[in-house]
């Protein structure tokens, strides 16, 4: 069984209200210096069958799809719990157009 | 002599309605559409209503957008149909990308329903030719998700080739370029985020009014398909 | 004691049977815990003939709670029952899951109003939304079509801290799930008060229509019929207090930690919604009854128990290990205590089963049969085969306990209303009448809301004639004769706290008086009585009183009250210190009344906006100098003390036939009825709704601070056309009503000839500007 997960995020150019709503909220609650604050989806996929290089390749299938808008989002793909740093850079590179 | 305008129920959708009743106001035939049939009944144009299809759930219409009903809605959008999507109908006509661009919370973050006044930018549409360029109409938006946004060379494209359709007078959501509905080039298919079948009727819609402003949307559908 | 098979449920636990609890009387139950009293355990020990099983014991402590039971309120409610008027509308009373009355033309509307307090304060978002869900299904239930929704609130300070916590999640929730279910919400309130800090009231009524011939009930019936579980799978919502159940009967530690938060689905409701519609369309169902607090343990009793009560015979078999779980651990307490949302419960005849469950396929709703209606008189539950539950529903349902709580009426309630505001020091120049209308109109109670009503869906379905804004919320019900209904819900609290029985006779007369100024006739009532603790023998007063007087004044009026809701232990502890005055910490008495009428044709409706100028503004029934518990002494003064506002129901009857006469016979412009505020309240409520200003001139006899801001009831103003106003003022005279022309609708600014004048901009700034200040 392959545990993946998905990050999806609004793309930096997309105005995330919500990120700001909690980056406006918490210096009231005593933290200081947060520069900035993001909000995104995290997805937890289990897949039959192995880990390897076709079980990302599905799931970025599946993230491309239907889990991130590309309109306005984009995502990373990994294993959980080690993260796959060839997948996630070509993940990015296609996603960024 | 009539036209049939085919208007689909997905679950959870719930304009779906008021669409109907103002498609019988002004004298076609409303035809009530299945999201699980492919079969689109032989309707001479489509309507995908307000609501919160599947809930809204991973993002508003996204889920929708992949029924069988939308199979036949986007091969015969590609063929001419008319289609008009209204709210959740326009989302769910950018996830399925026969509209560019997408729709994304409110910059207030809060739920609005209000009487807006728009600014009618486009008629060479099968939904806006009863209403002239620059007229000035009252139509109710409610939507939590209504801000639209693309990136500049889409917003650019839109203007240059006259695909915004209508304007927001005063921009309830930070919509890019104060977008509140838009075409495809073919100019068949058309997303606008406010309610025109909520302002049908003097008894309800918008008071202060005019009451009555979003009529023209059905009636050049009407029109259009009664001539053809 | 048998161990169970792990399949659906942890290891180790041990079911208690039965069987078992009859051989071990000497085991210690955690009745307590539960909140059930030594006499009512004992009680259930005695209607047994042995000790409760665990499950047993978790369906008595749930449906013997205050909640369930209305045990310290059945004495007092009764009164609804015995004073209700004659009338010939009433389809079907207090008791089921809603009232239904008949509105003509062959339709049925039935309406309830409900509370979700608690929950609101500890999860406001959640509690608000799941109030709003609960009040729709108990709608549903009844065979109807829900199509609106409405919501009086309470909070806090609008200022303090913790209002800023609660009301923005309360109004998202009320947003969230309403609009998601396509209900317009088409009218409440909101009211400030410090009486409600960590008290805050989210009451939500809902409204559906059916024609007569469909209306269903909460009744099992028919041996051999099936008894099917749908909607959303049974997870551990609420069980918060189950918890103590589970781990008496646990050998070791699994997480003990169950949510007492329930959390709403609205995409699982409205497919429910239209599951359920087509469902009674086929005619599929025998009975039906939703789940909501005290879930399958309510729902499987009241459904038998009925059955029982109505046909003499009945019962049911349930086998509870097939009830669908979201959470494959919860064990058999768990799953009966559970209020996880959005569940129903049908009987269906053997015959439309599979007709049943291919309507629940299309619209993808889990659907299970779990029993089966017998001729036993018994609910027997099993879990994977061994018996765990075998009761008389009817003791569950019917017989709980009921109390005769001690009451007496509070010792500082003479002090209280003798500390009248007639000392408090008055506006006197017109300068001085400028500022506190000014003051008034932008307090957080009296300012303009579209900062929460933009929140609500209020067109959805294309029915709403009138909303929020209005004095009513009025719905047309049908397309070709305009067959019309509307709605209002008013209780004001500090009237009720300077005397319980005027107040809930005031907030009766107030929605019935709403009502009538949109042209609708007032047919029947819903209540929602919010309340401190039973256990307060000076609350209890307040509750023996308020209800006295609904009861009465619903006699009066001639509308019955058709079904509504108690809430108590609205309060915060008891001080140790509390000595005379008024110190506890008991919300005001808050009976929310909600008052629904019918009206012919929709298309006459009155509005309260000025629209016409030239039109002659006259003022209807008496000004007398009464500010007891009014908005004036409350802002300006933070005073509250004296009398409410002297009650003549004749004079509220009469009101209202002159203003539905006026208003179907075409002689009103508009009409606004008065309440908090008073008099220029309510002219400039209607001069900014309309965009048109006032030129008021005060009858001489009044004292213009008295004629201004007195809170007298009875009293509307309305805007009658000049070709109107001798037939109109006619009318009014033949039948007795008071009238005085106070002036016209004039030009863009409120002017009070002789004392100041305030132009409309002005005004809707001050109006306007408080909500997103406060909340924005």
């Amino acid at each position: 069984m392959a545990r993946v997960v998905v990050d999806v995020m609004l793309k930096p150019e997309i105005l995330d209200p919500q990120g700001q709503a909690v980056q406006r909220a918490l210096p009231r609650l005593g933290f200081d210096g947060i520069v900035d604050v993001r909000q995104g989806k995290r997805f937890e996929i289990e897949l039959d069958g192995p880990a390897d290089d076709a079980a990302l390749a599905r799931a970025r299938e599946i993230a491309e799809k239907l889990l991130a808008n590309t309109v306005i989002e984009q995502f990373e793909v990994r294993f959980d719990g080690a993260v796959d740093s060839a997948a996630a850079a070509t993940s990015t590179e296609r996603t960024a157009g | 002599m009539s036209a049939r305008i085919g208007v689909v129920t997905f679950p959870g959708s719930q304009d779906d309605q008021d669409a109907l009743r103002a498609v019988a106001l002004v004298g076609a035939e409303p035809v009530a559409l299945w999201h699980r049939e492919a079969d689109l009944r032989q309707v001479d144009a489509v309507i995908l209503p307000g609501g919160f299809s599947y809930g809204d759930y991973l993002r508003a219409g996204a889920i929708a957008r992949f029924s069988p009903v939308m199979e036949a809605v986007i091969a015969g959008a590609r063929e001419g149909l008319p289609v008009l999507g209204i709210c959740n109908g326009f989302q769910v006509l950018c996830e399925s990308h026969l509209l560019p661009g997408a729709l994304i919370r409110n910059g207030g973050m809060l739920f609005i329903n209000r009487d807006e006044r728009l600014r009618v930018e486009s008629t060479a549409t099968a939904w806006t030719a009863d209403y002239s360029v620059g007229q000035e109409i009252l139509i109710p938006i409610k939507n939590g998700e209504g801000r639209f946004t693309a990136d500049e060379h889409t917003l650019d494209e839109l203007e240059a080739e006259g695909r915004v359709i209508a304007r927001y007078l005063d921009n309830p959501n930070g919509s890019a370029r104060d977008i509140a509905g838009i075409a495809n080039a073919a100019g068949n298919v058309v997303g606008l985020m406010p309610h025109p079948e909520h302002a049908v009727e003097e008894l309800t819609g918008p008071y202060p009014g005019p009451a009555t402003d979003g009529l023209p949307f059905f009636t050049s559908i009407l029109k259009q398909l009664v001539a053809a | 004691m048998t161990t169970q098979p792990a399949q659906s449920a942890p290891q180790h636990y041990t079911v208690d049977t039965v069987e078992n609890a009859a051989v071990t009387p000497e085991v210690e139950q955690p009745y307590e815990a539960l909140g059930v009293k030594p006499d009512e355990y004992d009680r259930i020990r005695e209607i047994l003939g042995r000790r409760p099983t665990s499950s047993e014991l978790a369906m008595y402590s749930v449906m013997w709670s205050e909640h369930c039971s209305y045990k310290s309120s059945k004495v007092h409610l009764k009164q609804f029952g015995e004073k209700a008027p004659e009338v010939d509308f009433l389809l079907v009373g207090p008791g089921e899951n809603a009232g239904v009355v008949d509105v003509g033309g062959d339709l049925a509307v039935t309406f309830k109003i409900e509370s979700h307090n608690h929950p609101s304060y500890v999860e406001p978002y959640q509690g608000a939304a799941t109030g709003v869900g609960g009040i729709v299904r108990d709608i549903l239930t009844m065979g109807a079509r829900p199509i609106a929704v409405m919501d009086p609130l309470r909070f806090g300070a609008a200022d303090a801290a913790d209002t800023h916590r609660v009301l923005p999640g309360v109004v998202r929730g009320i947003g969230g799930y309403g609009n998601s279910l396509g209900l317009p919400n088409i009218g409440g309130e909101i009211v400030f008060d410090p009486c409600y800090a960590g008290n805050p009231l989210v009451n939500a009524l809902a409204v559906g229509v059916m024609k007569k011939s469909e209306i269903k009930l909460a009744q099992a019936h028919g041996p051999g019929n099936k008894v099917v579980l749908f909607g959303a799978r049974t997870g551990g919502d609420g069980i918060g207090g189950a918890s103590v159940l589970a781990s008496a009967t646990f050998d070791d530690g699994r997480p003990s930690k169950r949510p007492s938060v329930q959390v709403g689905d609205p995409f699982m409701e409205k497919v429910l919604i239209e599951c359920c519609l087509e469902i009674f369309a086929e005619d599929l169902v025998v009975g039906i009854q939703d789940l909501g607090a005290a879930g399958l343990s309510c729902a499987t009793t009241e459904l038998a128990a009925a059955g029982m009560v109505s046909a003499g015979v009945g019962g049911m078999d349930v086998q509870l290990d097939l009830a669908p779980l979201r959470d494959a651990t919860l064990v058999p307490e768990e799953i009966l205590m559970s209020e996880s949302q959005e569940r129903m419960m049908a009987v269906v005849i053997p015959a439309n089963v599979e007709r049943f469950f291919a309507l629940c396929e299309k619209w993808d709703v889990t659907a299970t049969v779990i029993g089966t209606v017998t001729d036993t008189g018994r609910l027997r539950m099993t879990w994977h085969g061994e018996t765990i539950v075998d009761v008389d529903p009817r003791t569950l349902a019917h017989q709980g306990p009921v109390y005769h709580r001690p009451y007496h009426r509070p010792d500082w309630q003479d002090g209280l209303q003798a500390a009248a505001p007639d000392s408090l020091s008055r506006p006197k120049t017109g300068e001085e009448l400028r500022e506190t209308v000014l003051r008034l109109l932008a307090s957080p109670n009296l300012a303009d809301k579209r900062w929460v009503v933009e929140q609500y869906d209020h067109r959805v379905r294309g029915n709403t004639v009138l909303a929020h804004g209005e004095d009513s919320g009025m719905l047309r019900l049908d397309e070709e004769s305009n067959l019309g209904i509307a709605l209002a819900t008013d209780g004001n609290g500090r009237y009720t706290k300077l005397d319980p029985y005027a107040g809930a006779q005031l907030a009766l007369a107030e929605a019935y008086r709403n009502v009538a100024a949109t042209g609708a006739r007032p047919l029947a009532v819903t209540d929602c009585l919010n309340f401190g603790s039973p256990e307060d023998p000076e609350v209890m007063w307040q509750f023996a009183e308020a209800t006295r007087g609904l009861a009465d004044a619903c006699q009066v009026l001639g509308t019955p009250v058709t079904g509504g809701n108690v809430s108590f232990y609205n309060q915060t502890q008891r001080s140790a210190s509390s000595a005379g005055g008024a110190v506890s910490q008991a919300i005001h008495p808050t009976p929310i009344v909600g008052v629904l009428g019918v009206i012919d044709d929709v298309t006459r409706r009155t509005r309260l906006a000025f629209e016409d100028e030239g039109d002659i503004l006259l003022l209807l029934g008496d000004t007398r100098d009464e500010f007891g518990g009014s908005e004036w002494a409350h802002v300006v003064h933070g005073h509250l003390g004296g009398l409410p506002p002297t009650v003549d129901l004749e004079r509220e009857r009469l009101l209202a036939e002159v203003l539905i006469a006026g208003s179907r016979d075409g002689m009103l412009s508009a009409a606004h009825d008065l309440s908090d505020g008073g008099l220029i309240q309510a002219i400039v409520e209607s001069a900014l709704r309309g965009g048109h200003g006032a030129r008021i001139v005060l009858p001489d006899e009044l004292d213009p601070f008295v004629a201004l801001f007195s809170e007298s009831a009875g009293r509307a103003v309305v805007a009658v056309p000049r070709s109107e106003e001798l037939r109109f003022t006619d009318m009014c005279r033949f039948r007795g009503l008071p009238v005085a022309r106070i002036g016209v609708v004039d030009g863009d600014a409120v002017e009070v000839q002789g004392q100041f004048s305030i132009p409309l901009e002005e005004l809707r700034r001050a109006h306007t500007g408080t909500f997103p200040a406060l909340f924005g």
